[in-house]
Order: C-alpha cells, then sequence, then structure tokens
C-alpha cells in the first residue's frame, strides 16, 4: 500500500513537470494560439480530409499550424496566411472556398434542389387540388351507389 | 397512371449511377495548384554526401522525376520496386525528396530495397514538402526542361499510371 502511494506521488509529480513543459510555449503567446486556432480551423487537414486542421494531430498538421505560427510572428495578415495554403494545396483546403465557376454548383446546387422541391410540391398541389374538384358522381351514377347498398343490407 | 410509379424507380436509379461514379473517385487525388508552375526552388543536402547540396536549378534543360519518400513511408514500399526496375531501363532522372526521415533509416532502406535515385535531397524539417503541397507521401512530380512542374501524382504508382500517364507525357516534354 505504502508502495503504491509512493509510486502515485512520483506519477503525479512527473505528469506536473511534463504539462509544465508543454503548456509553456502557449503561454507565452496567446494571442498568436488564438490566432494560429482560427486560421486553422477554416482549414482542412488534407491527410484525414474531414479534420480541420485546428483538430488533427497528423503530422502534417502539426507541421502546417507550425508554418502558421512563423507567418504570424512575420507580420503576415490572414489572408496572407491562407493564400499560402491555397497556393500549395487548392482551394480543397479551405472549408469555405471561393465562389467561382468551378464551385457554383456547389454553392448554387442546394439552392437549385430547394427550388426543383417547391415546384414539385406546387405542380403536386395544384393537381390534387383539380383532382379533388373534378370527380363528381352523375345522377345515374347515385342511383346505382345507392342500389348497391341496398343490396349490401342484409 | 402506371407510369407514374416508374418516376421513383428512375430517380433510385439516377442516384445509383451518383453513387457508383463517386465511389470510382478517389478522394485523395486533389488537383495541384502547382501544376503549370515553376517548381518551387530550394536548396538542400543530398542524402548520401551531406557536403553536397542538390537544387532543382541542377536539372535545368532536362525532363526529370521528383518523387517525395521516406523510410517509414508504407505506400513508398510498395511504390519502389517499379522504380528500381524503372531507373533500369530508362534514362530519365528521378530524384528522391527524402521527406522527414531519419539519415540513417533512409539509407538503410535504399541499401535494402534498392536505390532508383540519381540522388536523394533531404527534407528534414518537411518545409520544402510544404512547398510542393505534399500531403500523403508518396508524391511523384513530372517536371520539364524549363523547370515547370507538368504534373503530379499522389500516392504510390502503378504500372498502368507510368504506362498510360507518365511515360506518354515525360515521351512527349523530352522532344
Amino acid at each position: 500500500m505504502k508502495l503504491r502511494s509512493i509510486l502515485l506521488c512520483c506519477a503525479l509529480m512527473f505528469a506536473g513537470a511534463a504539462t509544465a513543459k508543454e503548456a509553456a510555449p502557449m503561454a507565452t503567446d496567446v494571442a498568436v494560439e488564438k490566432r494560429m486556432v482560427a486560421i486553422s480551423e477554416e482549414l482542412r487537414c488534407l491527410v484525414c480530409q474531414n479534420e480541420s486542421l485546428a483538430g488533427s494531430h497528423a503530422e502534417l498538421a502539426l507541421d502546417l499550424r507550425r508554418e502558421i505560427r512563423t507567418m504570424i510572428g512575420e507580420g503576415k495578415s490572414d489572408q496572407e496566411i491562407l493564400d499560402f495554403m491555397v497556393a500549395r494545396y487548392g482551394d480543397f483546403v479551405r472549408f469555405r472556398p471561393p465562389v467561382k465557376p468551378t464551385t457554383w454548383l456547389l454553392w448554387g446546387g442546394p439552392f437549385l434542389l430547394l427550388a426543383g422541391g417547391i415546384v414539385a410540391l406546387i405542380v403536386f398541389l395544384r393537381r390534387r387540388v383539380r383532382e379533388e374538384a373534378a370527380p363528381r358522381l352523375s345522377d345515374e351514377e347515385h342511383r346505382r351507389a345507392a342500389a348497391l347498398l341496398d343490396q349490401s343490407k342484409p | 397512371m402506371k407510369q407514374r410509379f416508374l418516376i421513383p424507380l428512375a430517380v433510385f436509379f439516377v442516384l445509383v449511377i451518383f453513387l457508383a461514379i463517386g465511389l470510382t473517385l478517389n478522394p485523395r487525388d486533389l488537383p495541384s495548384p502547382l501544376k503549370d508552375k515553376p517548381a518551387p526552388a530550394f536548396t538542400l543536402p543530398q542524402l548520401a554526401a551531406a557536403d553536397k547540396t542538390f537544387s532543382p536549378t541542377d536539372l535545368k534543360g532536362k525532363v526529370w522525376l521528383l518523387n517525395v519518400w521516406a523510410s517509414w513511408c508504407v505506400s513508398c514500399r510498395q511504390e519502389h520496386p517499379l522504380l528500381v526496375s524503372f531507373s533500369k531501363q530508362n534514362d530519365l532522372p528521378i530524384i528522391g525528396l527524402n521527406y522527414k526521415d531519419q539519415g540513417a533509416d533512409a539509407k538503410n532502406w535504399l541499401a535494402r530495397f534498392g536505390d532508383p535515385y540519381l540522388l536523394s535531397a533531404v527534407d528534414a524539417d518537411g518545409r520544402v514538402g510544404i512547398n510542393y503541397g505534399v500531403y500523403g507521401v508518396p508524391e511523384t512530380y513530372v517536371i520539364d526542361k524549363a523547370g515547370t512542374i507538368r504534373m503530379k501524382h499522389t500516392g504510390p504508382i502503378t504500372p498502368e499510371s507510368l504506362k498510360t500517364q507518365i511515360l506518354p507525357l515525360v515521351a512527349e516534354l523530352s522532344k
């Protein structure tokens, strides 16, 4: 029991030391870190394509975050950093790609589908109204229906 | 009346066709914005001789391949025999970019599996890789006589991609 508590103490001490060491560079420049995270959340990690650069643990994401930090340190603007990434990895690296001929379908597609759905709905509703209004029985048909209903009575 | 029931069926088939096309696409195969742009400049030490350097301008006037590889990269091993046999049959210079690797590991790897490269340049921190838009090793670039990137192949080269894409392009550029 005693040994175990000593081991636990040791482990906690080391854990404390380890986190302190890791946290140091973050604490030195909170503003840079904040900007880096904001920029990298806009960017796709190309290794694990559905993760953002901010959230990914891929080696490339670590390197690119390091590059972004360096560029912030050099006083580059957010737009310049985004342009740096797009020049190397293409528009796909951005979660919000720019609107241009190749992305028109991407941006406009949902609205096209919505318009198609609205048109289909209007056509359907109009047809239903017409069909409901149309079928009126003639006198002859009324008589036949009544006769049939009478027959079914015991 | 019967035709109305065919509408969902038609919609279903259209969906199936779209999904089938989607399955054959490779989400890793992204168009490189560097295509038809000058190959980014760099000067890096050579793997075999650290005192010498390599720079893309050294090969101006030649068509060459830049192959990004690493000893830790599993797919590189898959494409490696193809590169080795290709380098024996052709004079086309293949330059290796040894990406984020340990020097000793890289040398062992080449000793064990063969060295298809004219030389390998060491990109220890991956910065040159970033400038070339590397995101999935192995990657191969075809660079023309003027030093322009004419093609980028992401992932291991296959015999088909070599035969149908890379070789015809190299032959055309070498004219």
